[in-house]
């Protein structure tokens, strides 16, 4: 913090404190959500304040800006170039609201009004600090404001609505918004983690161009090292509240102090130098069919629409086999048809043409008995383990559904089993009477796998299982499901967005996008060196957890063309 | 990778769900005690009508024509109360006023209460086969739920009322006239829920797990929606109560000499400028219970609501 005093200093955060209280009388004073924390922002800089859910990162910003419910107790202090804020009247932290700070949010989708235009939201943003400017004077504005970040088609994108644009171009338009008053800082609450990585690397792209342009000072939250390496000046790790490191990036990366820091670092899956130049693929090795855990055969899937036209493709053409034993990644971004095959694959979406075998029998012409055989010997786990486990059953009963589906063990047998598999997944055999809510999201995601191994399933689809997971326990989960692959032996059909995560995991992996796999092959191979551009693209696009090395592969990016993601549906 | 892993592997934290934090939410709540406590006492009325009217040795039967005047008005304060007749007795009969209150608890809430059942019962069915099933037969119940909603079901029941044989037993058949006619609502809360349960995930496993549908309605559709089933039921009891009133009242409901405080309501509008107190009881109780069956809903969604009881 002591090597901002070349910058001017805008936004100061000092020994600040938030308490929420409870209902809870009993619970005695409430722990502090967060608890003395400084820091100090300067102009042209950004500062990533960094931590895993419940860190208390969100809790600052919201402070900065005086959006925290009643309920909370702030003390400390907050300064905006030496104007403390925490004591400031409600209009003046109105007028430093959109003024003075912006703000961009998480989720661009729902953080416009869905019922009307971009081009109106934005001048009413500007209208909302400058009463007096004539209309045509804020007409021009709004389309100078979105003409700046990036937008190829201003006009088009002021008039359009938020549902007809695409993550990306609402995520720009809300840049423009929140930088439509000159405010002298940014505080950016996640602001790429909605987004593919492709869409990812333009907004960061942009963000810094803006630092570099107008001077403004950012404040950047994110639980992403590879953000956090790419964008940020300086960092300050939180965890539980409390800062446990402060540093200029360079330093938190290369010699980080704290041991917290050096485990967070460690967590982030990596992936390796990025080659551009092809190579020469490996004949693929043939496998026959009993060692085949898995095959599909020129899939085409479509929803909607009737008979056997019409509706929307969202697989076309996709061939891969998965060998027993082995882990299949599929790697695609938002809308490739990844997770639509996922589930086609455990019979949950009917097939328009071609051909899946599970365990050697074809979903296509399964009979009602067959199709239940092959769901015996199928494992799914979801995205978001809060969703995936029914939250009015205990976990006991939870993880043994398939045993009462396919067994006729009774009650006190699945009970021995249930605590069997808790203990597999390294769950505390208490979990067995909980319900999911009592549980946290890494607890839970663990339910997931222990109910998605119950029976001994030959195949496994991992349908994005650590993506709503904090980084240190997304790397336990997936330790978790290498150890039980080793000790099950299933095969393991893996769909994930993170390039990283599948390269850890996957021994063959197929890139989608748009319904079609672009490339396929060994996962070192396709991740290293790959052949296809848009598997480069995907892959320089990913920000690797080191500053050095991100940098370098920020230049490779540009390089690639980068062709405008907003362009991109 | 030490700290965290001590940090996932704690304890998880102590059981605080279920039946008895439903109770003590409810507790901490006065108006739900409040509420509880009157439909207890009214149930419990209705149950022991006839060891509570034992006490005084009275019943809703007999007439008594020694406690009325000669222009048939009850002799004494407040329509004739006494020690025997606490809540006075009838004028032009001298029947005892408190026991056809409390006999017709026992009317009001039998109808009103299997009314509940019968509209639950069928609401349920239909609206979570509907909403998970969907299609054509989605299509059709929907279809007879807006044709229900369109019904002009008083004046239909008014004209069945008129119609049906007089020795049919008269309660339990307004009870499934009333039932028959109250289950649309829920039909249409139930599937809409059910719509909305059968994308989430737990529901996709269940069916990639080999589930048959009847297995993921009741075992993963109907505890979800049970909360919102229970809440709206005791919401709509009091609508039941009241329907049987309002049929009793119109004069196309329970049969005299059966007890009923519709009636008994319909017939005291006709004295209240002489004998106010013959309207004032059956209609507090009326009005007593409806309004604690409300309250009670109220409460119990809010305690049920997970998001107001966690905090």
């Amino acid at each position: 913090m002591r090597d901002e005093g070349r910058a001017e200093t805008v936004l100061t955060v000092s020994r600040l404190r938030i308490a929420f209280a409870t209902q809870n009388a009993s619970a005695g004073p409430p722990a502090p959500a967060v608890d003395d924390v400084s820091f100090a922002l300067g102009r042209g800089r950004v500062l990533a304040l960094v931590g895993e859910s419940g860190s208390g990162k969100s809790a600052t910003a919201m402070s900065i800006l005086g959006l925290l419910p009643p309920s909370a107790e702030v003390s400390g202090s907050v300064r905006l170039e030496e104007e403390e804020l925490l004591t400031a009247s409600a209009a003046r932290w109105r007028r430093v609201r959109g003024g003075r700070i912006g703000t961009i949010f998480q989720e661009p989708m729902s953080a416009f009004t869905p019922a009307y235009r971009i081009g109106w939201q934005i001048a009413e943003a500007i209208r909302a600090h400058h009463p007096r400017m004539s209309r045509a004077d804020v007409r021009a504005r709004t389309r100078e404001l979105l003409g700046s970040v990036g937008l190829r088609d201003p006009d088009r994108v002021g008039r359009s609505f938020p549902h007809e644009l695409s993550g990306g171009q609402l995520q720009r338009a809300m840049i423009a918004m929140a930088i439509s008053c000159e405010p002298v800082a940014l505080i950016a609450d996640e602001p790429t983690t909605a987004l593919d990585v492709t869409v990812q690397a333009g907004i960061l792209e942009l963000l810094r161009s803006l630092r570099a342009t107008r001077g403004t000072a950012i404040l950047l939250i994110t639980h992403d090292m590879g953000v956090v390496a790419d964008l940020a000046d300086d960092v300050v790790v939180m965890r539980q509240g409390a800062v446990v490191e402060t540093g200029p990036v360079d330093r938190i990366f290369a010699a980080p102090e704290a041991d917290y820091t050096r485990e967070l670092l460690a967590s982030v899956p990596r992936l390796s130098t990025l080659r551009t130049a092809p190579v020469v693929p490996r004949a693929e090795a043939v496998v026959d069919a009993d060692g085949l855990a898995a095959e599909v055969r020129d899939a085409v899937i479509a929803y909607g629409g009737r008979g056997l036209r019409g509706g929307v493709t969202a697989v076309s053409g996709v061939s891969f086999r998965i060998p027993r034993g082995r882990t299949f990644g599929l790697v695609g971004e938002s809308g490739s048809g990844k997770s639509t095959l996922g589930r086609a694959f455990a019979g949950l979406l009917p097939l328009r043409a071609g051909t899946i075998e599970v365990d050697g029998i074809d979903l296509a012409t399964a009979s009602g008995s067959s199709m239940r055989a092959m769901r015996r010997s199928l494992g799914y786990v979801f995205q978001d383990p809060a969703s995936s486990i029914n939250p009015r059953s205990l976990v006991g009963d939870a993880i043994t559904e398939p045993l009462r589906l396919h067994t006729r063990q009774s009650a006190g047998e699945r009970r021995a089993r249930a605590a069997e598999l808790l203990d597999a997944v390294r769950l505390p055999a208490a979990t067995i009477d909980r319900f999911p809510h009592e549980l946290s999201g890494g607890q839970r995601q663990r339910v997931a796998i222990a109910r998605a191994i119950a029976l001994r399933p030959t195949l496994l689809i991992a349908d994005e299982p650590t993506s709503a997971l904090d980084v240190s326990v997304q790397a336990r989960v997936l330790e978790l499901l290498a150890e039980l692959q080793r000790e099950l032996g299933f095969a393991c059909l893996f769909i994930s967005h993170d390039l990283a995560v599948v390269k850890e995991l996957a021994d063959e992996v197929a890139v989608m996008r748009l319904g079609e796999i672009v490339e396929q092959g060994a996962s070192e191979t396709v991740l290293s060196a790959p052949e296809h551009d848009y598997t480069r693209r995907l892959l320089a696009a990913a920000p690797v957890a080191d500053p050095a090395a991100q940098h370098e592969r920020r230049r490779q990016w540009l390089a690639l063309g980068a062709e405008a993601p907003e362009t991109a549906a | 990778m030490t700290a965290t892993t001590a940090r996932e592997d704690v304890a998880v934290p102590a059981r605080k769900t279920g039946f008895r934090t439903l109770v003590g939410n409810l507790a901490r709540d006065p108006w739900a005690v409040a509420a509880a406590t009157t439909i207890v006492v009214f149930v419990l009325a209705a149950i022991l009508a006839d060891a509570i009217t034992a006490i005084t040795g009275v019943d809703p039967y007999t007439y008594n024509q020694h406690l009325l005047d000669g222009r048939g008005q009850p002799i004494g304060w407040g329509g004739g109360i006494s020690a025997t007749h606490w809540f006075g007795v009838e004028p032009l009969t001298g029947r005892d006023l408190f026991a056809i209150v409390v006999y017709g608890a026992r009317t009001s809430l039998f109808i009103g209460i299997s009314a509940t059942l019968l509209a639950v019962l069928i609401g349920t069915v239909v609206g979570i086969t509907s909403g998970y099933f969907g299609g054509w037969y989605d299509r059709i119940t929907s279809r007879a739920v807006d044709v229900m909603f369109g019904f002009p079901t008083l004046v239909f029941l008014i004209a069945l009322m008129a119609i049906i044989p007089a020795d049919l037993p008269r309660p339990p058949f307004i009870a499934l006239v009333i039932g028959v006619f109250g289950w649309p609502g829920i039909s249409r809360i139930v599937r809409g829920q059910t719509l909305a349960l059968r994308e989430r995930n737990f529901v996709v496993a269940s069916k990639a797990m080999g589930a048959r549908s009847w297995r993921i309605v009741l075992g993963q559709v109907l505890p979800n929606v049970g909360a919102t089933i229970v809440v709206v039921a005791s919401v709509i009891i009091p609508g039941m109560i009241a329907a049987e009133a309002a049929l009793s009242f119109l004069g196309v409901g329970v049969t005299p000499p059966t007890p009923s405080w519709g009636r008994t309501i319909g017939e005291a509008i006709l004295w209240v400028r002489t004998s106010p107190m013959y309207l004032i009881f059956p209609g507090a109780a009326l009005f007593l219970i409806t309004l604690a069956f409300n309250v009670f809903g109220d409460s119990l969604r809010d305690a049920l609501d997970p998001r107001t009881a966690r905090r």
